[in-house]
């Protein structure tokens, strides 16, 4: 979390930025023949993406939520109801995104009134009734045989369905909402933010509405998965309900645990080591599965500031700048 | 029809008293939400199924799983994870649990099968029959041990020594450490009593689900649900949590809809959250 309590030098974060738009820009110039990998990469995108999201609620304000899969497919079924009956895609993004807002202000509202945990409870719930629906109400999702067919959409008469030109477009989004992030973090609800994940009761007694500040940071993380959902859909020009079970926010989480949650770097890191490594090793999905929840438990005990907080240290002592520090 | 439905809601809301009391007591020890318990309950039947495979006695695969259980999922757990985080957030140690829930789901697939067995039908298959009414032997013998098991724990925890220092530390943790009750110690009795818990849970349901990784998953959100319904620090609330979801769920998915019967737990659920938060019979915690 230093990273964020501290003001960076200008110089710095200009240097992060320009890695930052020239990993992106770098990525169609070495992969772009191959479509799977730029497949792969799309989809890290919207991964980081979700995890960011995640990590407004956990990472930022300490709040578990198990829902974000469900989350992310609500938006992807709302702009694949709404392209697939001609409506605009730049009109069925800002819709999905308001309704998962709202779902997670609907959510928040009664679980957050009694202790942390029932917020867990609640959004698992929230997660196999979503699941249900989008399995069983056949006549308007398909069911278990999904929507096929959605469209990828345009930008004012811009194709983007190529599957370039369809990164680009996450990639676009991916610099959006990480701008907006920081802009949130740096604000007055980001500093509220902190002062309730280092201390609620003390955040309480100094004026920050405890209620107010949690479901906002519920409500946004869960508005960033319902953009990573809507991006899903045309990315996968398909959708059904096994893309988004329950245990998929499970997923989420350790994504958020093995990069670094709360830390601003802690999404892109998780969810770049969690879709890539897959890619390297060969084995069943399952496999994966034990490997990165063994990680994340060992992470949490030794190093809970996960992959990121290892990488400072690890700079640190190459660069001598700082005697190495864990953060607990 | 309608006695036959009250008793299989009677005996699956057993179950999940069962497995809502082992929450509960973690809870009250530990301030640990377990969302691995489902799969200990996963775990504890794979392990029972494969002794029973080797052609184990079915009592000597219980004892041995008991056993297994007690160290692993009870004192290993409890001393290699929830002993380095338990002075950190709740929310970790839920995320910890979390993770640990899929490292042992995952592992069951992996490294034994993914695929479904049955389990052997240890109770018999032959109806008990009084008049015109027919009860399965497995919901019969379900809802007696069960409840025998209930009575037991009960009184372990009311007349001997340790069951009281459970209870003291449950009410007051600094109160039982200046009484000299060794805090640590209880929590890993607790853990353990937890797993073995488990365990009979998992002999009462191998034989109705089938024998499969995830079959926990849904089994353990089920006795949370429970304990939440019930209220969390109180065993009657999960006992009458855990018997008002068997029949809820029995209830609605015969009369109402199979499909949804999930849904209507949860909605119980949150009216309960919002009408009185710390559950029907839980009381307010500091």
């Amino acid at each position: 979390m230093a990273n964020l309590t501290r003001k960076k030098r200008p110089v710095t974060r200009i240097l992060h930025w320009t890695i930052f738009l020239g990993v992106i820009g770098c990525v169609p110039v070495i992969f772009g023949g191959n479509a799977y990998y730029m497949y792969v990469a799309t989809l890290i995108g919207i991964y980081i993406i979700t995890s960011m999201g995640l990590n407004f609620t956990l990472g930022y304000t300490g709040q578990i939520s198990l829902g974000h899969a469900a989350f992310m497919g609500l938006g992807a079924y709302t702009v694949a109801l709404m392209t697939l009956n001609g409506y605009s895609f730049w009109l069925a993004l800002p819709l999905g995104v308001l309704i998962t807002f709202v779902a997670g202000l609907a959510l928040g509202l009664p679980s957050l009134r009694v202790k942390h945990h029932y917020l867990a409870l609640v959004t698992l719930g929230f997660g196999t009734v979503i699941y249900l629906l989008f399995s069983n109400e056949y006549e308007i999702t398909g069911g278990f045989s999904g929507l096929p067919g959605i469209p990828r959409p345009s930008f004012f008469g811009l194709d983007l369905s190529s599957d370039i030109a369809f990164y680009f477009l996450v990639a676009a989004f991916l610099v959006l909402l990480t701008g907006i992030a920081l802009w949130i973090l740096n604000s007055r609800w980001g500093r509220a933010f902190k002062a309730i994940r280092e201390n609620d009761m003390r955040a309480e007694m100094v004026g920050v509405s405890l209620l107010t500040y949690k479901l906002l940071a519920f409500a946004i993380g869960a508005a960033y998965a319902g953009i990573a959902g809507g991006l899903l859909a045309p990315l996968m020009k398909f959708v059904d309900p096994t893309s988004f079970p329950v245990h998929e926010s499970f997923w989420f989480l350790i994504m958020l645990i093995i990069g670094g949650s709360g830390r601003f770097e802690g999404p892109f890191v998780g969810a770049i080591v969690v879709m890539l490594l897959p890619q390297f090793l060969r084995g069943t999905q399952q496999l994966y599965f034990v490997i990165f929840a063994a990680i994340t438990l060992i992470l949490l005990i030794f190093w809970p500031g996960g992959l990121t907080s290892l990488l400072d240290v690890f700079f640190r002592r190459v660069l001598r700048r700082n005697p190495p520090q864990f953060t607990k | 029809m309608f006695i036959q439905l009250v008793v299989s809601g009677i005996a699956i809301g057993a179950i999940y008293a069962l497995v809502a009391i082992g929450f509960t007591l973690l809870w009250q020890a530990s301030r640990t939400v377990n969302f691995a318990q489902g799969d200990f309950l996963t775990v504890s039947a794979v392990l029972m199924f494969i002794f029973v495979c080797l052609g184990v006695p079915f009592i000597w695969a219980l004892l041995i799983t008991v056993v297994i259980a007690a160290v692993l999922l009870g004192f290993v757990v409890k001393k290699a994870i929830i002993q380095p985080l338990i002075d950190r957030s709740h929310t970790t140690i839920i995320v910890a649990t979390i993770a640990l829930s899929f490292l042992a789901s995952n592992s069951v697939a992996t490294f034994w099968s993914a695929q479904c067995r049955a389990f052997p039908q240890i109770f018999g298959m032959t109806p008990y029959r009084f008049g015109s009414i027919a009860l399965s032997r497995q919901n019969v013998w379900t809802i007696i041990i069960a409840i025998s098991l209930i009575l037991a724990i009960n009184l372990f925890i009311q007349r001997t020594k340790p069951g009281k220092a459970m209870q003291a530390v449950a009410q007051n943790r600094e109160a039982a450490k200046v009484l000299g009750i060794n805090i640590s110690r209880v929590t890993t009795m607790v853990f353990v009593m937890n797993a073995v818990i488990v365990v009979f849970a998992a002999m009462l349901i191998a034989p109705v689900f089938m024998v499969r990784f995830d079959m926990g998953a849904q089994l353990g959100l089920k006795a949370f649900y429970s304990a939440a319904i019930g209220g969390f620090n109180q065993i009657r609330g999960a006992l009458l949590g855990g018997f008002l979801v068997g029949i809820i769920e029995t209830f609605s998915s015969a009369y109402l809809s199979t499909e949804y019967r999930e849904a209507f737990v949860l909605v119980v659920l949150i009216a309960v959250i919002l009408i009185r938060k710390e559950g029907l019979l839980g009381t307010e915690e500091q």
